[in-house]
Parts: structure tokens; sequence; C-alpha cells
């Protein structure tokens, strides 16, 4: 096999490398398609961003991704469309063990959400329309002309709002990303780097790359010798007479997440009994940030791969949990310590030969729960959502007139493997109300409060005291609700010139 | 310490009794899934000796898969479970507390016998012992688990109580303070925390010969190993090469009847039955790797995980066909997306060494190096393997095997004094307040 390349950036979507930081203004369409060949003929006419970097970055962007009924739609056969992982075929919302791990159950369900949660409001189509501020309703007009009208039906059109990076409850957000290997310079010989690292494979994004595991994640191959249009994909790599489909293109996962900001604050406040100083303290315990992002544990021992080791970058997410294994500092239930628990491989201590091999047959633990939570590089997520809704200030959030009102996270992240970066990070680690030995309790933030099988609560949250009994509070009320949600395929630029080249050698609608 | 044993009943379904025993066992569900607890066609919960038990139908259902060679076997229906003490008592008492029940649903099965007959002697000739068999922790009981649950709660509250009335800052106080209440809890009758059953001395004989003697045999066969080991290794590499896999992702019309029954606990069953690869050096292979993992697992792995894995309950490989199908059924806890990553980044070693003997396995390289490491082909291999367990019982739901072993660290802490201030805060720390 020839050496491995840089990806080719003028075939990669713009959002898998950039989020698109200073164009402020955001608005996520979900569409039907209505019209085949209107549909494709309208794809073709826009100009989707690519990765490529410029001297000039563009006042506007524009972002394409597809569901599998919307790749259907279009005019994918069923055999193509057969090539995606199974969690994308089936959809977030259509089965119901899907749910129960999604955590979609109860306040969650889909037949309560606004989108997504039935076979009818499952969106075909997911457009992402980025311009700077005061720009964004100009480039709608724009790229919503007479053909978009006559191709598609709005199922829901999001609006975002800019929040200077600092989410709905009030803490700055996006700080912790992974780093993708872009260049493919490190080794994906999945021995090579147990320690905790920031710095992905390119395949953990896009497909047609080795992920972690050193392997290329499934994806539709197609042989040009039954398919003429398949010379429009670029080659597989490790299948050189296929071609790609997947290549260059990103699973996108969306959610809407509801967020009430008076309840959190509220319920917070209730629990110090309206001490400003503890109500901080107790809500960057459940977050695991202080509002401003500085992390409750000391900078790691030895820099993590893949993160900055100066400026702010460094100070706010150069550390790892290796010297707070207890969670005494930052509780092993907060919701950063369970989105992104920073874990290598083997748990922390393995320095040679010999304590690896002790490691690896399960002895020379620390304490009960060392070695309990999964390797972190296999689950990582990048993250492109944006708030919507007015934000609320914490004065005005405790005020007792303040309604619920409409805002919270238009959460996206890109992933290559639904199930075990997505699905695996939602069910085990946010969802799990046995994450790293915890008693019965879900994230403190996203958490559904489901009770157990045997009836038992899971509407606590403990924070660990090194004087012994831990600090624990309970009955907490779900702060956020899912309202919709849907997986995507967002292709690479050429395979989106290939799925819609369907409707124009079949021509017409597709009933 | 009573020792733990295990249970497999195996009868080949009569003709045309297929469908009807399957409505049967699907009707013990409140939803698919979900046993019902009260159902009366099985008193699971009138057995407190009894930790994990399930009823399934053991078929070949991958019989497309292009990888086995064997007739399809006739289907069967397997009943299974872990109890405390030993199993030939439990059958009895089995055969004796749900006699109807047993009788009703092994009705359905081949050469069943006519009700005058003992039920008991045909519940034990069609008993099958495990080629290997995990248990998470030797000797913790039943009713162990249900006291030290009860004794965490008790404790939790009043722990709770305690600390708003004189703070934090004196573990020993507080210590004291719990103390005293267990000790007025149990002589008021609301707690109960009983005493370790002697070992039996057979047991403890039988184990200690084990314990002994299996090393001694792999001492003495060493020589003869070692002599065929250049052969014995071309072997094995020549067969890496050429072994074919099987790993193709399965039919959704496979995985959705399997996912509709996972996940409505924290623990779930997990039942898998493929065919062992045809070579004579894979029939004895796996037979030895088997025998090897049995003996570790009675050895060493019996006090809460399994090499790296500290989530699974019980397990247990079991060789049938005449050692050319091995089942493998364990009871794990989290999602199976977490139950297999777990396996492929903790002892995907492990894996390799028993599961690669089975036909279609994702290849390896010198027994342990890839295989399951290649996660996708692993996962769709497990998958495509696996069966669905129409019923199942866990005597503690809402409970990991993590959470056992707590409220065990955590009811020795009450018998067994800490002797430092430390000990003494970590104790207290596992008590959630």
């Amino acid at each position: 096999m020839s050496k491995p390349t840089a990806p080719e950036y003028s075939d990669i979507q713009a959002l898998a490398r950039f989020g698109h930081g200073r164009l402020k203004a955001a608005r996520f369409l979900l569409l039907i398609i209505r019209d085949a060949k209107q549909a494709g003929e309208w794809i073709q006419s826009v100009p989707v961003s690519s990765a490529e970097w410029t001297e000039s970055p563009s006042q506007t962007a524009l972002q394409i991704a597809l569901s599998a009924e919307g790749l259907r739609a279009i005019g994918l056969s069923d055999e193509v469309v057969e090539g995606f992982s199974e969690a994308f075929i089936s959809g977030m919302s259509a089965d119901s063990n899907r749910s129960r791990r999604l955590g979609d159950i109860g306040e969650n369900a889909p037949d309560k959400w606004q989108w997504g949660g039935s076979v009818t409001t499952v969106p075909h189509l997911l457009l992402m329309l980025y311009a700077k501020n005061g720009q964004l309703s100009a480039w709608s007009e724009t790229v919503m002309d007479q053909r978009f009208g006559q191709a598609f039906t709005v199922i829901a059109d999001l609006d975002t709002v800019d929040s200077n990076s600092i989410e709905p409850f009030g803490f700055a957000d996006g700080i912790s990303q992974p780093a993708i290997d872009w260049e493919r310079k490190q080794s994906t010989d999945l021995h090579r780097r147990d320690r905790f690292s920031n710095l992905l494979s390119l395949g953990e994004l896009l497909l047609g790359y080795p992920n972690e595991y050193g392997q290329y994640t499934e994806r539709p191959l197609i042989d040009p010798a039954s398919d003429q249009q398949a010379e429009l994909l670029p080659v597989a790599e490790e299948h050189p007479n296929l071609h790609d489909l997947g290549r260059n293109g990103s699973y996108l996962v969306m959610r809407q997440l509801h967020q009430d900001v008076p309840a959190f604050w509220r319920y917070i406040d209730q629990q110090v009994q309206g001490d400003p100083q503890e109500r901080e303290q107790l809500a960057s315990r459940m977050v695991g940030r202080q509002r401003d992002g500085t992390p409750l544990v000391g900078p790691a021992e030895q820099p993590v791969e893949g993160i900055n080791t100066t400026g702010n970058a460094a100070a706010l997410n150069q550390f790892d949990f290796d010297n707070d294994p207890l969670g005494q500092q930052c509780p092993i239930g907060s919701h950063i310590r369970r989105s992104n628990p920073r874990t290598g491989d083997f748990p922390p201590g393995v320095t040679g030969l010999l304590t690896r091999f002790v490691r690896i047959f399960g002895f020379g633990r620390k304490h009960p729960a060392d070695d309990l939570i999964a390797s972190t590089r296999f689950h990582r997520l990048l993250r492109r959502g944006r708030v919507y809704g007015e934000q609320l200030s914490q004065e005005v959030a405790l005020k007792p007139k303040t309604k619920k009102g409409q805002r919270g996270l238009h959460f996206i992240c890109l992933v290559a493997s639904i199930s075990r970066q997505f699905e695996f990070v939602q069910n085990a680690w946010s969802m799990g109300s046995k994450f790293g030995g915890v008693q019965n309790e879900n994230d403190p933030l996203l958490g559904n409060r489901a009770p157990l099988s045997d009836g038992e609560s899971t509407n606590h949250f403990s924070q660990p005291d090194a004087k012994g009994p831990a600090h624990c509070i309970h009955a907490m009320p779900q702060f956020v609700t899912v309202q919709g949600g849907a997986y995507f395929f967002m292709p690479g630029i050429r395979a989106l010139r290939y799925i819609t080249s369907f409707t124009e050698s079949r021509g017409g609608p597709k009933s | 310490m009573t020792p733990q044993s295990t249970f497999m009943i195996v009868a080949n379904i009569a003709e045309g009794q297929l469908e009807p025993l399957r409505a049967q066992l699907e009707s013990m569900n409140s939803e698919p899934g979900v046993l019902n607890r009260h159902t009366a066609l099985f008193p699971f919960s009138r057995f407190d000796r009894l930790h994990v038990a399930r009823f399934l139908i053991l078929e070949t259902v991958v019989t497309e898969d292009a990888v086995f060679n064997l007739p399809e076997a006739p289907p069967r229906l397997v009943f299974l479970g872990d109890c405390d003490g030993p199993e030939d008592t439990f059958i009895a008492e089995m055969a004796v507390l749900a006699a109807p029940q047993l009788r009703s649903l092994f009705s359905h099965c081949e050469s069943f016998i006519a009700p005058h007959e003992s039920l008991v002697n045909w519940l034990q000739k069609h008993n099958i012992q495990p080629a290997a068999n995990y248990i998470n922790w030797l000797g913790r009981t039943v009713k162990q688990v249900h006291e030290e649950e009860r004794l965490q709660q008790t404790l939790s509250m009043q722990l709770r109580l305690i600390v708003d009335e004189v703070g934090r800052d004196d573990p020993r106080e507080l210590r004291q303070q719990l103390l005293s209440f267990v000790e007025r809890e149990k002589a008021a009758g609301r707690l109960t925390l009983t005493p370790s059953a002697p070992t039996p001395i057979v047991w403890w004989l039988k184990n200690l010969l084990h314990k002994l003697g299996v090393p001694l045999i792999l001492l003495l066969i060493s020589p003869l190993l070692l002599l065929f080991s250049p052969y014995l290794i071309y072997r094995l590499r020549s067969l890496e090469k050429r072994d074919p896999e099987s790993v193709a992702r399965p039919p959704r019309t496979h995985i959705q009847p399997l996912a509709m029954l996972e996940d409505h606990d924290v623990t779930n069953p997990f039942t898998a039955f493929g065919e062992v690869k045809p070579q004579h050096f894979r029939r004895y292979a796996v037979r030895f790797f088997l025998w090897l993992l049995d003996y570790s697992s009675r050895h060493v792995y019996n006090r809460g995980h399994l090499t790296r894995v500290q989530t699974i309950h019980f397990a247990r490989w079991v060789m049938m066909d005449d050692n050319r199908r091995l089942l493998f059924a364990s009871n794990y806890d989290g999602s199976l997306e977490s139950y297999m990553d777990d396996f492929i980044n903790k002892v995907a070693w492990g894996l390799n060494l028993v599961f690669s003997n089975g036909a279609g396995y994702p290849s390896t390289r010198w027994l342990i190096k890839r295989g399951a490491e290649q996660e996708q082909k692993f996962k769709h291999f497990l998958r495509r393997r696996q069966l669905p367990t129409q019923v199942w019982y866990k005597a503690y739901p809402g409970k990991t095997a993590f959470d056992l072993a707590r409220n065990s660290r955590i009811r020795e802490g009450v018998e067994v004094r800490q002797e430092s201030d430390d000990e003494i805060r970590q104790w207290l720390a596992e008590i959630q307040v």
C-alpha cells in the first residue's frame, strides 16, 4: 500500500474541519424531498463549502447532509444504502431498543418530538446555512430559490443565536474537541498509542480512512463495472477496484436539546439555600468546570497529545483525571467527566512491561472503581452544535416569574461510527446510571432521571469528599429534554455529486 | 463459604412443538425482554438460592452462514441457571416446588416422561456440565446480596442523618454511630447479616485437588507439548492463513428481535451458539483453552473480575454436539455495544484464544493477535451467532456486579474494623449519603 497522504480537502465538507466560528449566524433547515429531480438539481446548483483553506474566508457557508430516507428518496438504490451502518439506516427514533439506550424515553420519547420522531417527520435532508451576523437572511434568500421551493417541504426551520460560546445554562462551551490527525502522521497500530490522546485518527471522523483500530469503517463501496456513475467517486483506499461513496464523508448526529434554564438554577439555588457562592460551586461541580471553563482539576502531569501546551487552550483543556481517581476534585458523575473521561487504554500507573502484564491480567487495581471506564479514544465526538432561543442570565433565570421558554442546543456531532462513538457516549457515559461506579445517577445536565428496573431512582448527584461521606443531592428534576433528532450522512463533495446523479438519468420525480 | 454451581437442562423439542413452546415461553414476559416476576408459568422468586436463570430455544439460526458445515441440529429447549450450593439438590428442589411448571414446559420435548415417572431423574439426566464456568464472586449468595443491599440502604439513610447532626470531620465518630445503629437495627430484627456458612468439606477437598492437579497435569504434559510445538505452531499458522471468515453484518431481521429484548435492566443476558472449526486441531485447541479458562476462573478470577472485565455476573462455555458446537451464555452489565467494546479493548487476546477456534471468526495471528481487534468484524461475528433469550431472570434487578461488590465492602466494614482514619473515610465514601 502506498504511503498515506493528506486528504483532498476540496472533497470534504468544510464543517468537518471548521466550525464556522466566524460566521456567527446559522440556520438549520430540515427538509423532505418532494421532487427528487428538482432536489438533485438544486443540490448541484448550490455552493457546498469545502474544507480547503483560503486566504479570504467566505462570508457565507452551506453544508448538506442526508438521512437514509433522504438517500433513498433522491434515488439511491436500497443495495447502496445498505452499505451504510446499521444505526444510520435504522435511524435515531425508529427502534425502541435504540430509544432505551439513548435515554429517549419518558419526556424524551420520540413520540413527543417536534421533528424526527415518527416515520412522517424523519427529515430527508439537513441544510445548514451560515453567514456573518446580519447577512443570514440575504444568504437564505439567495439559496432558497424557486427550485428549492419546488424540491422540498420544510418540516423544521431551526434558528440559532450567537451565544459567544456560552451554552444556555451559562457555561463556556466547546472547549474540549478532539484534534484530528489530518496529515495522517501518527500510527494507526492499535497498540502503539495506549495513553489518553486527544489526537484522533482521521478515520474516527471521516469514512474511508483507518480509524483508531487501524481499520476501515464499513461503508458503501461501488463497483464501477455495475454502475458507471461510480466513476464520479474517489477510489477506496483498501479496495483499489471499488469506488468509495463514504470517503471524505461523516455521519452527522443532530438532536434538539431543550434546556430548562430556570429549573436548573432554581434547583441549585434551593439546594444551597440561596448562597450565591455555593450556588456557583455546586453548578460547577455538576458541569466539571467553572462557568468560564476553568477545569476543577490541575494540569496533566505529562502533556496530553493533541491539546495545545500554551495559552488559553492549555489552561482550559490540558488536563486529565489521573490524579483525581475518586472524583474528589471533579466528581466522577460530572458532565465533562462523563462526556470525555480522558482515560487511556490502561489505567494510570502502567510504566513498563511488568506493570502492563499485571494490568492485562486484571490485577494491580488501586481502588475499587479503577479500570471501569472504557478507553476514551474510541468514543469521541466532534461537536458542531449551535445554541438557540433567547439566552437568560442566572439572575433572570432565578426570578420566580421567569418562564421555561424555548431555548437550548441544536446538538450536532460528526462521527465515523454512530454506534461506537455517539451512541456509546450517550448510553454508557451520559445516561449510564452506573458510570465509573457511581450509584444510580445519570448526567447531572443531560440525564432523563428514569428509574431503574427495580424502581430505584436515578435523580441523584454525588460529590465525593476526601473527608469521607460524599455530598449528595437528590430529587433532581430533568433539565434537558430531547425534542427532535435524526442521523444524517454528510457526504464528501464528489459523493454528493454522485448521489444527485441518479435523478438526471432516471428523470422525473420519484413517487 | 457457600460455593455456587450451575445447571443446564437441555432437551430436543418434539416435532410441531416449537411454536407452541415459544409462545408459552414468551407469555412469561410482561413485555418482550421483561420477565413478569409473578408469572404462574415458573415460580422463579420462590427459589432463594437462584441468582440468574434463563429459558431459551437453541436453534441454529445462522444456517445461511457460509462457514457452517454441520447438518442442522434439532431445536432444543435449554433451561440454565446459577445457584448457591450444589446443583443436584437445587434441581431436586425445583422438581418438587415447580413440578407442574417444569412438566408443562418440558412436555414440548421429545421422550418426555409420563406423569408417574420421576421428574428429578429426568432433569438430572438432561443436565449438561459446561467446559468452562465463570462466577463473578465465589461464595456470594443471593441471600447475602439481598441482606447487603438492605444494609447499604439503611446505612445510607442513617449516615445522612448523622452527617446533618455532627458534620463530616470525625470519621471515627461517624463510624461509631453507624455501627451502634447497625447493632440496634439487628437487635430490633430489622436488619440481618447472616454469617457465612462453613465451606462443605467435600467441595473444599475437590477444589484443592483441582487447584493442584491441573498445574501438575500441565507440568507432566509440558515436555510433550514442547516436543510437538514446532508442528503445532506450523499447523496453527497454516490454519490461520486459510481459515475462512464470516463477518458480514447480520441482516436486520436477525438484529431486531434481539435488540427488542435488550437493555431493560442494567444487566443483559447474552447467548451465542456457533460451530467449532472442523479440524481436529481446532477441536482440541478450544477444549484445551476452555480447560485453562475454567481453571483460572475457579482459582484466580473469582473475586469480581475476569482479567480486566468487571461487568460479568456469570458466564459459561458449553461444548455440545460431540464437541462440534460451542454455546456461550453470560450475564453482563451495560449494553451489548459496551460489552463488546470491553471485550475488544481489554481482553481481545483472551477472546481470540477460545473463539478463534469458532467457524468464521475474524482472522487471528499467533492465536492472540488481530481477531477481535478488528472491531467491526468481531461485532458482526458475535451478533450473527447470538440467539434471543426468551425468558431471563435475575434475582437482583437494577444491580450491577460492581454494586454487589461495593455492598460487600460496606458489610465488611461493619464486621471488620478499619485501622486507619483513611480506611474509615474510604468506607464512609462508599455509603452514599
